[in-house]
């Protein structure tokens, strides 16, 4: 059976060139990028290469990206190392309740040891009111961080006109831009970001590496201790290859994200049309237009989204759900819950995320396997009747 | 987001596939409805009795892959049995019937047995009213 792979935000397949890229650096090219001799001047030229390529892609200068593990980990750096390195001048951070895990939890963690956390409230889009931040600014607010789009629903937020906000406040403003670079274009000078967290696998390149741009001057205590590594911000060997990886990832993307997103845009749109004529009761989550190009989410009613997702794998096709019953905390999504659905909406959604390998057939093959499925599980559905 | 695939045994998943016994029985002896739309599980079961033996069950489920294969084998596992015998089935029972579920799935058993349970007592609730009359 022909398996479509429609979970892209969950992770994209590394690129072949990525990762033709990346096997020298582990083989012949294996030194430590700390040692002045030629295998590791090799291996310090490449990651220095890696750098310039991350920071052309976003408008920044070489010296403000910080290579990490990934983009959690480039989010705890920015939200606990703003925190904690501005503690004298106040407590008090502003997020949404959308943001995704690697955001949201570490202001739990920030909120247990003593910082102010506000969550604002989304529309039922998704979006956040720029107005609702500038009042939630006090004297006290030493960082606000708003995602650049959102994971689930697929909402950009407007993150530019926060920004501006952030800056007339003088308070840093950090961006979550996992989601959103290497496929729309992504400029921190337009954002008016002072920190925005990058994550090579959710554009073709590989798991485990990540970058923090942090602009200059943006004042940060350390996560990780050790040696002189990113200019002492970042201590720790670095993973030479998977930031080769990465910077490969970022020069094709920097060539093709322009056509590719049109071409997205188009496969999101004829889902979503097709799923919408073809099932009654099913309704799009997330903005209409203010929309990642590959996301598509709807909630389907009556049904439960895991055994939506069963059913779709059953006939090859991957896709991923906000429904408690798929995770281990049987908690429905928290972000489909901030737009306001109630919860057995939440349970019922899904979410389809293309990718480069998707084509207009995948499209055809999900929009023929999915009436089937929702009528199947509606007919054995109780609260169908119940709500006739 | 999850890898609940692999955790499913086959038997969850031929249940899950081809669920037995799904629909309503017209004029059923007892009903039973557990569960709740907002924690995303709710299951109907519906029994017909003859003399004291549950001869026919069946099922409405909205839920995950496990609470549809609960629902399915317990509605199997039901028929034939006495009233006595029925109410001796737990959710343990239903799990290991379906080679086990996964931890965070044994609720939908659990449901099943409560779904059991309620349509048992809805039964015998209407017995004792029809002993009345």
């Amino acid at each position: 059976m022909r398996r479509i792979y429609l979970d892209h935000a969950a992770t994209t397949p590394t690129r072949p060139e990525v990762v033709k890229a990346m096997l020298p650096y582990f083989t012949d090219a294996f030194g430590n990028p700390s040692s002045i001799y030629s295998y590791g001047q090799e291996a310090r030229g490449a990651v220095e290469e890696a750098r310039t390529e991350v920071a052309e892609l976003i408008g920044a200068r070489s010296e403000e990206i910080i290579f990490t593990s990934g983009g959690t980990e480039a989010d705890n750096y920015a939200l606990k190392g703003v925190a904690y390195a501005n503690e004298h001048k106040g407590n008090h951070i502003i997020t949404t309740s959308i943001e995704h895990h690697a955001v949201m939890e570490v202001c739990k963690f920030l909120e247990r040891r003593g910082f102010r956390i506000t969550r604002l409230p989304v529309d039922k889009y998704g979006l956040v009111a720029p107005d609702d931040v500038k009042k939630a600014i006090t004297n006290k607010t030493i960082l606000i961080s708003v995602m650049h789009a959102n994971n689930q629903v697929g909402t950009i937020e407007p993150v530019e006109e926060i920004g501006k906000i952030a800056r007339e406040a003088g308070v840093y403003f950090h961006t979550d831009a996992v989601q959103t670079v290497g496929h729309i274009p992504v400029n921190v000078d337009e954002l008016k970001v002072d920190l925005l967290a990058i994550s090579a696998h959710k554009f073709y390149g590989p798991k485990g590496v990540g970058a923090l741009y942090a602009r200059k001057g943006t004042r940060l205590v350390s996560l990780m201790h050790g040696g002189e590594q990113e200019k002492r911000r970042r201590a720790g060997t670095e993973d030479v290859p998977a930031i080769v990886g990465l910077g490969k990832a970022v020069e094709l993307a920097g060539k093709e994200m322009g056509k590719e997103a049109e071409r997205l845009a188009y496969l999101r749109d004829k889902l979503i049309k097709g799923l919408v004529e073809k099932i009654d009761h099913i309704r799009l989550n997330g903005h209409p237009t203010r929309r990642l190009p590959n996301n598509v989410n709807v909630s389907v009613d009556f049904v439960e989204g895991e055994s939506l997702l069963l059913n779709l794998d059953l006939e090859g096709v991957c896709a991923s759900t906000g429904s408690a019953c798929s995770s281990a905390s049987l908690e429905p999504s928290h972000v489909l819950l901030a737009l306001g659905l109630p919860a057995e909406q939440a349970h019922g959604s899904l979410r389809f995320t293309l990718g480069r390998e998707n084509t207009e057939a995948d499209v055809e093959q999900v929009l023929e396997v999915l009436p089937g499925i929702v009528a199947r599980l509606r007919a054995m559905s109780p609260l169908l009747k119940t709500q006739k | 987001m999850s890898d609940l695939w692999s955790l499913y045994s086959e038997k969850v998943m031929e249940h899950f596939k081809n669920p037995r016994n799904v629909g309503e029985i017209e004029n059923p002896d007892g009903v039973g409805r557990v569960g709740n739309p907002v924690c995303g599980d709710v299951m109907e079961l519906y029994i017909k009795v003859n003399d004291g033996i549950i001869v026919d069950a069946k099922f409405k489920t909205f839920g995950c892959g496990a609470a549809i294969a609960s629902s399915s084998m317990v509605t199997e596992m039901v028929k034939g049995n006495s009233i006595e015998e029925a109410l001796k089935i737990s959710n343990k029972a239903v799990a290991e019937a379906l080679d086990g579920l996964p931890p965070v799935k044994m609720h939908c058993s659990v449901l099943a047995e409560d779904a059991l349970k309620s349509a048992i007592e809805d039964y015998l609730e209407h017995q004792k009213l029809k002993k009345q009359t």
